[in-house]
């Protein structure tokens, strides 16, 4: 039953026949039907009297051989024939997968395509922009409907349980600061500058972009993931056929808790990372944290806080509105939940650090510095 | 013992062999539980070599757990499967290869591989298991298991996301057929079809059936379709398999799920069309005749 498929060919008076032995199962053919594809016509049959057994895989072998070579298949027994008519009659092309491009030209079409869907994505997240706009009146005209437990429940998820994280990341990002910038200024035996520079940095610039940074990791990918699987489940079609507004329901809570927590976790943030510059500072540079405070008062300006604090909602919405958007656009399939979800990352980060620069240059205008 | 006694031994040995052989799938004793909740409790279950088995029961009774657990993906708590002889319980995966190599699987939701076209997810197990198979050949073969599927040619580079819930079964059906196996699982594989593709589908199980001596492993909510196609039918409650049978015979059986099942309006219903199928075939040579 399980003897190896095997081959001969015989050239008698009758032509050339060939003679297939063994099991014709896919498990036994080995390299037969290469062999098989090795051999030049004519022949003018193919034996399968010793052949014992036969499935679909080997008479579709047999099948193209004959066809091949344009000979005859005799000697098989009823299974056989069975097989091999039947096989025979779905002998159609099928094309297995879809036309390949020439490469110059695919580049091309990826760039394009590339320039196209950004230019989508911008249009996009604007349009999105603006019904988030919209739904956040209606809301504000019918404050009834506001899902207050939702959005409690989203400032848990977004805000507090990324207190530790956020913390322990500020809290070494200013050690970082303090140290390197004391390594620097140590050289023209300013070293005091440090506090300047912790308190200066952290409060205008660092504080509230590496929140922004770690609430895109954490929360904008988790509701680009979140909305993302809603859609494919169908839930979103559903709660609008019930008359639930998927941007009510689904996206103002979620824009709104990542609102109110940006500004909370950025000073948070802020005040750790100056904590840990402070630390730093104590141990390494002999600087007691009475003296680092005091100092801190004297040249942080109260400016800085607010250039921070005013920076932090935007850049929330600019992470909500990126991962609710990406989450909303996923159609097809699983694969793209997870594209998606990197997308909104990606673009979250990307949007924040554009948006920020603009800042910059915003607040120098009106001499913030 | 005497020559005699020997050969008698060796003769019910034989016998026995021979009985067995007939059985393409043994379970004695499954036990199956999550947590608390038990979900089988000495199972047993035969089917036989070239039957389309159908096996019922209602939500919840474990029909697609005792699936799992047939075809490895679930590891039982108590008892033992054994497929073509061979006992599938604690196996490496190595061992089991040669047994899983002989059987195909449609899942409920089609299980297409997404990323891939229909026609390459029909090459993967090819591909997996037979590397010896060229390409060429690969291509032609998974042709011809789309169009044994009654799947338009059209069908071959689409993906998965582009199709029909319909065509995404029969997509999973060639894949499931891609190696020849012998015995083939199909879960539910007409829920969710319209009632033309459901019909389609019952013929062409039957057809492959009958063509490439299969043997199926059939669960299903459909009642035509187990009347239609069905030889015997295998009925999970408490916990058990409580009957196996063909539907006559469980009919017989004064069960009441059972007869609630197949006596229910729509069990009338769909017996009332095998009656009709029947009546509509008798008549017609009287009809060509007059």
């Amino acid at each position: 039953m399980n003897k190896a498929a095997d081959l001969a060919e015989e050239t008698g008076d009758g032509g050339t026949v060939i003679r297939l032995s063994g099991n014709l199962a896919i498990a036994c053919l080995h390299d037969l039907p290469a062999r098989l594809d090795g051999l030049q016509g004519p022949v003018n049959a193919i034996d399968l009297s010793q052949v014992d057994h036969i499935d679909t895989i080997g008479a579709w072998t047999v099948h193209r051989t004959a066809k091949r070579l344009g000979a005859e298949v005799v000697g098989g027994d009823e299974d056989a024939c069975r097989l091999i008519a039947a096989v025979g009659q779905l002998d159609e092309p099928v094309p297995i997968r879809p036309d390949k491009v020439h490469p110059l030209r695919r580049v091309v079409g990826q760039i394009g395509e590339a320039v196209c869907n950004s230019g989508a994505t911008l249009l996009g997240l604007l349009g999105f922009f603006g019904a988030t706009l919209v739904a956040s009146w209606s809301l504000i005209r019918h404050p009834g409907r506001f899902r207050w437990n939702a959005v409690i429940q989203r400032f848990e998820v977004v805000g507090v349980s990324a207190l530790g994280i956020i913390g322990l990341m500020s809290f070494l990002i200013g050690i970082v600061i303090a140290q390197q910038g004391s390594v620097q200024l140590r050289q023209f035996g300013m070293e005091m500058l440090t506090i300047n520079l912790v308190g200066r940095l952290t409060f205008r610039e660092l504080g509230v972009l590496m929140t922004a940074i770690m609430v895109a990791g954490r929360s904008g990918s988790a509701f680009a993931a979140q909305l993302g699987t809603m859609k494919l489940t169908e839930e979103v079609d559903a709660m609008r056929t019930i008359g639930v507004s998927p941007m009510e329901a689904l996206v103002l809570p979620r824009t709104l808790a990542v609102v109110v927590m940006m500004p909370l976790l950025g000073f948070y943030s802020s005040i750790v990372a100056v904590i840990g510059g402070g630390f730093l500072c104590w141990v390494a540079l002999e600087i007691p944290p009475i003296t680092f405070v005091q100092r801190l008062r004297e040249v942080v300006p109260i400016t800085d806080l607010w250039v921070g604090l005013i920076k932090a909602p935007v850049f929330g919405i600019i992470i909500a509105l990126s991962g609710c958007f990406q989450g909303m656009q996923v159609k097809a399939n699983a694969e793209e939940v997870g594209m998606r979800t990197t997308a909104a990352v990606v673009q979250a980060i990307f949007l924040v650090i554009v948006i920020d620069a603009f800042f910059a240059v915003f607040f120098t205008w009106v001499g913030w510095n | 013992m005497s020559e005699e006694e020997i050969q008698e031994a060796e003769d019910r040995r034989i016998e026995e062999a021979v009985e067995t052989s007939d059985i393409a799938i043994k379970v004695r004793g499954l036990k199956n539980s999550f947590g608390d909740q038990v979900v089988h409790e000495h199972l047993d279950l035969d089917v036989r070599k070239g039957e389309i088995l159908g096996v019922v029961g209602g939500s919840g009774t474990g029909k697609s757990v005792l699936m799992r657990s047939i075809i490895g993906l679930q590891t039982p708590d108590e008892g033992e499967v054994c497929v073509f002889g061979e006992s599938m319980i604690g196996r490496l995966d190595d061992e089991a290869l040669a047994i899983r190599k002989r059987w195909g699987v449609l899942f409920q939701g089609g299980a297409l591989f997404s990323t891939l076209t229909v026609a390459e997810n029909v090459e993967v197990p090819i591909r997996e298991y037979y590397p010896n198979i060229g390409p060429q050949l690969r291509d032609e073969i998974a042709a011809y298991k789309i169009r044994l599927t009654g799947l338009p040619t059209e069908a071959g580079p689409k993906y998965p996301s582009e199709l029909s819930g319909g065509m995404k079964k029969r997509a999973g059906l060639a894949r499931a057929l891609a190696l020849d196996p012998d015995l083939l699982f199909l879960d539910e594989p007409t829920a969710g079809l319209d009632p033309i593709g459901a019909a389609a589908f019952d013929d062409q199980t039957r057809k492959l059936q009958q063509t490439l001596g299969l043997t199926v492993f059939l669960i299903t909510h459909d009642l035509d379709t187990l009347y239609s196609i069905c030889d015997r039918v295998a009925v999970l409650a408490d916990k058990k398999v409580i009957a196996v049978g063909t539907i006559a015979e469980l009919l017989a059986l004064d069960h009441p799920w059972i007869q609630e099942y197949f006596n229910g309006p729509r069990g009338r219903a769909a017996t009332a069309a095998v009656e009709r199928e029947k009546g509509k075939a008798a008549n017609k040579p009287t009809d060509g005749r007059q």
